[in-house]
């Protein structure tokens, strides 16, 4: 293999890793507030590119994709005032069973809305065909564009939750809720907005890797779980964790498929998954604290 | 716990009794039987309306009910008014197997159309066939009829034909080194397959064939272990959403070779979300994408145009070769009964075995005892995308 | 005398079964009996998984799987046709040792493929080795960590079903042949055989019942409770919380696996579908809504909620009805329906006032 090769494949593995990367923030901020993995993660993406594609017919793209956000992010917060604020003496356990049938109600919800037909919105830049060159080998733009709204969103993420009061007060509502709640924070509200704020993200999210990957009413579900793996690859919690643990998984990969029958592809994942769950449940990127995650 | 236990199983009874009470039988679509001249006949349906599947089973069935609502207004099949029965299986085997079994024991349907899957049909093959029902499946897989099975008939073109279609044209652009690439689905593997076999026939070396998840959201990996071995076409045997992607992925990637595809890429809406990377795509298909093309001499040109126009303006969406599929099933069971001269399954059967020359919208068919698919390799046209609309290929 | 009284509903069940048979004979409607059996061997996986969610307290997202495992491996070892490989050393051993049989299939031809009996015995064997496997490291694991690891082990049985040429890749393994039990009975899915498989497939589950009620009404029950109450404190008392909870990981396992190499024999075929995710989720739904300790509620729910399923009755709803009532359970009734607690609960929510 020549260089521009071994850069083609690095770029191929950059391009999913993006994909991973991006879908997994959205899980961190809901972790961070509530210890709790929102299986319908994957669904707000999807419901974010949806409506985006929808409203694009009758508004720019820009416009489309405000709305669409914000719509999500409405939708975040009435779903964690329906379904989850009522549960009494919730146990993280029973919190996640819910979201996994909140997942399936919004994919089974998205269907009737939408219809089963594969959509996408138009390329922020560029065409489908552009393409940007790097060390001989290329790639479409709108990756470059995943990449840096990643970037941005983790940004945002730390200083808000390091420098702004809102974001201590979820992050104290994270370490104790009691504690906080003492301390006069509304730990239920900070909930709430935990909620909003992962599905506005994952919203733009969505917007932003539709063109790549085009959009369909059930490709929440396989997101979700490769948006998580790479959560729990990087340490929940961890959002830079999740970005770099998401580029780690798409090289790895990339490599892989270099390697061995593409058909492999998919196991890599999941064994990756299984191998930090048994071994390092904390993460790659986040300090060791077993005792928590294991039983006797 | 005992009169807790108690009421269980009394409720439990209770509810068994009501839901199998008769009143309680589901009849979705179809006109209901009036007192005509002669009695209406039951045809179940098994499609995947919801599920994995939609893209096949939803204008499937939207199509069996036009379908069927037209042969009704004009007095039935000779004379019998239809009585449709769609059943959703969601694209899964055990719901197959169920549906099926209460469509040929309960409801005594003369006939079964669908499942859209292989792998539904498969499961249900042997029922079928023991049920002693006539089952017409929409389902493209070549084990589907071989080996043969007295009651089981399919309307997708063979696998084994489009291939030779793709390699005919390969041939004659002196192309000799191809990359192979499809996806896990059925369909895909059993492309694969066929393309497999048959590239010697053609001159043809397969240098590189690879298998990607049909969930894959993105291409750019397995094609750039193509562009590795520097291939003069790629083939990509799958459906969508895998199609649109191949051809961006592979112009994203600057693998500007040709991209030719299956008879999966048939419908405009693939086209509209290739952009202009699905420019230059060449595919064989069932005619339908490009009827209104068609000298007005053709044999299909009739009924293609009609299909096509009476479904887009009661839909209001592009009509696909998919839902064709089901169309065919349901015009060959109708010719059928017309040849039979009765509604006896056996009869029904052994005509649909000697129908010659019915024009559907996949292709002219021909049946016989031994070829229970009945079209051939002139059943497809070799179509390619300029400027975003379909076109007959023109080397 | 407690140990008596347990059993009595499983007299009131045979009962049911019975009364039920005759009811549909009466009516002419045995066909019903199609959905029935076919729910019966699903139900064998939620008791298996209501004893380890309800009684051991783990959840598991990836039952599926080990459905999955027992229908593949007695479909593969009972169609792969070893005919043409007849001379072969080790086929020729296996042959003389009497584990292989010949038989036709339905269109002719001669097929030499192991005998059922043997492909049921690798697939409980196999079952067994990979709970084991799986569940060692896996069990130690807590709370949704736990959930993602089983989740894992049913996506990896999922890929590897989806990608194996020999396990028939996307459109599975069909031509299964029946199994024949003793004196006649097989388990089969062909019309003559439908009251025979309906009594089969009931003989199963309410063994499994009876074993599933002996085991919690034993100390090993006992103990498991006490796990599920309160692990460190069972820890602290002496009770192995880990061995346990393995066997009883394994136990549903293999409960799983023979439910899905029984319904293999009765359908004639398996596919990647059994093994997905969302199969995995509804199965965890009905063990919810039956109430999460509750063998009967479970049973009953499995049975009447399959029942539907595979008739249609829920239309394009199918998988929106599991999901509503996973979120429905767990919010208004986490005990389940059937008990009185969980009918309290609702009712109380209805009308406003706070529970608890």
């Amino acid at each position: 293999m020549n260089l521009s090769q071994i850069v083609q494949y690095g770029l191929a593995g950059i391009t999913v890793g993006s994909i991973y990367a991006i879908t997994a923030i959205g899980f961190n901020i809901i972790y961070a507030t509530t210890g709790v993995i929102n299986f319908a993660q994957g669904e707000f993406l999807i419901v974010g590119a949806m409506t985006a594609i929808s409203l694009s017919r009758i508004a720019p793209l820009p416009v489309a994709i405000l709305g669409a956000v914000l719509i999500t992010t409405v939708l975040g917060g009435l779903i964690e005032i329906v379904f989850i604020r009522p549960v009494k003496h919730a146990s993280v356990l029973r919190l996640i069973v819910i979201t996994i049938g909140l997942s399936i109600l919004i994919r089974e919800a998205m269907l009737h809305v939408w219809d089963e037909k594969v959509r996408s919105l138009p390329y922020f830049t560029g065409t489908p065909v552009s393409t940007v060159t790097i060390l001989g080998a290329h790639i479409s733009p709108q990756i470059l564009w995943v990449l840096g709204v990643s970037a941005v969103i983790v940004v945002a993420l730390t200083l808000f939750f390091r420098f702004t009061r809102t974001g201590r007060a979820m992050r104290a509502c994270s370490d104790d809720r009691m504690a906080a709640r003492l301390c006069g924070i509304n730990d239920r509200w900070m909930v709430t907005l935990s909620f909003m704020l992962s599905a506005g993200i994952g919203a733009f999210a969505g917007c932003v890797i539709s063109p790549v990957t085009q959009t369909q009413y059930d490709m929440g579900a396989p997101l979700a779980i490769k948006g998580f793996t790479v959560a729990i690859v990087g340490g929940l919690g961890n959002s830079m964790g999740a970005v770099a643990a998401g580029l780690f998984l798409g090289l790895l990969e990339a490599l892989v498929m270099s390697q061995f029958a593409t058909a492999y592809k998919d196991v890599v994942a999941i064994v990756v998954l299984l191998l930090i769950l048994i071994f390092r449940p904390s993460g790659l990127f986040t300090r060791s604290d077993v005792s928590a995650l294991r039983t006797v | 716990m005992r009169t807790r236990v108690a009421a269980i199983l009394v409720v439990s009874v209770v509810v068994l009794g009501l839901v199998l009470s008769p009143g309680c039988k589901k009849s979705p679509t179809g006109t209901a039987p009036e007192a005509a001249a002669a009695e209406p006949i039951k045809v179940g349906a098994i499609l995947a309306v919801t599920g994995p599947a939609s893209f096949l089973g939803a204008p499937e069935k939207k199509t069996l009910e036009m379908f069927v609502e037209q042969i009704n207004q004009a007095g039935g099949a000779s004379g019998h008014k239809i009585e449709l029965l769609i059943k959703d299986s969601g694209a899964k085997p055990e719901n197959a197997i169920s549906m099926a079994k209460q469509l040929i024991d309960e409801e005594k349907v003369l006939a079964i159309i669908g499942p859209s899957t292989s792998g539904e049909t498969m499961a249900i093959k042997n029922i079928c066939e023991e049920g002693k029902t006539i089952l017409l499946s929409c389902a493209a897989a070549e084990t589907i009829v071989n080996p043969v099975a007295n009651q089981v008939f399919k309307t997708p073109q063979k696998d084994s034909d489009a291939a030779r279609r793709i390699f005919e044209v390969m041939k004659d652009a002196g192309i000799t080194k191809i990359g192979v690439i499809t996806s896990n689905a059925g369909f895909g593997i059993a492309g694969g397959q066929q393309l497999q076999k048959l590239a010697p026939e053609y001159g043809v070396t397969i240098a590189i064939s690879e298998t990607y998840d049909k969930q894959e959201t993105d291409l750019t990996g397995v094609l750039t272990k193509l562009k590795g071995a520097e291939v003069e076409a790629v083939v990509n045997w799958s459906i969508v959403p895998a199609q649109s992607l191949v051809a961006k992925n592979m112009r994203q990637i600057a693998l500007d070779v040709p991209l030719f595809q299956s008879h999966g890429f048939g419908n405009i809406k693939y086209v509209e979300a290739g952009g202009e990377a699905a420019n230059g795509t060449i595919f064989p298909c069932g005619r339908l994408l490009v009827a209104d093309v068609l000298p007005d001499g053709h044999p299909q040109k009739k009924v293609l145009v009609k299909y096509k126009n009476d479904y887009e303006s009661r839909y209001k969406e592009d009509a696909s070769t998919f839902g064709g599929h089901a169309y065919d099933a349901l015009l060959i069971l109708t010719e059928a009964i017309k040849k039979a001269g009765s509604v006896e399954p056996e009869q029904v059967r052994e005509a649909i075995e000697n129908l010659q020359g019915v024009v559907g919208t996949g292709g002219v068919f021909n049946f016989s005892a031994q070829d229970h698919n009945g079209l051939d390799k002139d059943a497809f046209e070799v179509l390619t995308v300029k400027d975003g609309k379909f076109v007959v290929y023109e080397p | 005398m407690m140990r008596l009284r347990i059993y009595y509903p499983v007299i009131a069940g045979v009962l049911v079964i019975v009364t039920l048979h005759l009811v549909l004979a009466a009516a002419d409607a045995t066909y019903y009996m199609t959905q029935i059996t076919m729910s019966a061997y699903y139900a064998l996986v939620v008791i298996g998984l209501c004893l380890l969610m309800g009684y051991a307290g783990q959840i598991s997202l990836g039952h599926a799987g080990f459905f999955a495992i027992g229908g593949y491996t007695v479909a593969v070892l009972t169609t792969y046709n070893l005919a043409t490989h007849r001379s072969a050393p080790l086929v020729a051993r296996c042959h003389s040792l009497g584990l292989l049989v010949e038989w036709q299939d339905l269109y002719g031809r001669e097929i030499l493929s192991f005998s059922p009996w043997v492909a049921f015995g690798a697939a409980l064997l196999l079952t067994a080795i990979i709970a084991l496997v799986i569940g060692m490291p896996v069990i130690r694991l807590k709370g949704h960590y736990l959930a993602m690891a089983t989740l894992g082990f049913g996506l990896i049985v999922y890929r590897i079903a989806l990608g194996t040429p020999i396990l028939g890749q996307a459109d599975g393994i069909s031509n299964v042949p029946p199994f024949p039990l003793f004196d006649g009975l097989q388990v089969n899915g062909r019309a003559p055989f439908r009251v025979q498989n309906y009594y089969i497939a009931w003989t199963v589950v309410l063994t499994a019942v009876v074993l599933s009620l002996n085991l919690v009404h034993s100390r090993v029950g006992r103990a498991l409770r006490s796990i599920h109450e309160n692990e460190e404190a069972a820890h602290s008392l002496g009770v192995n919380t880990y061995r346990y909870k393995l066997a009883v990981f394994i136990l549903s396992a293999l409960f799983a696996a023979i439910g899905g190499a029984l319904l293999t024999h009765y359908n004639g075929s398996v596919g990647p579908s059994e093994a997905t995710v969302m199969k995995s989720v509804r199965y965890v739904a009905v063990v919810a809504v039956g109430g999460m300790a509750n063998l009967w509620g479970v049973l009953l729910m499995g049975v009447l909620l399959n029942f539907l399923s595979l008739r249609g009755v829920f239309g394009t709803f199918d998988d929106a009805v599991f999901g509503g009532i996973l979120i429905g359970m767990m919010i208004l009734a986490p005990q389940g329906l059937l008990r009185a607690s969980g009918v309290r609960a609702i009712v109380s929510r209805l009308a406003g006032r706070s529970h608890g």
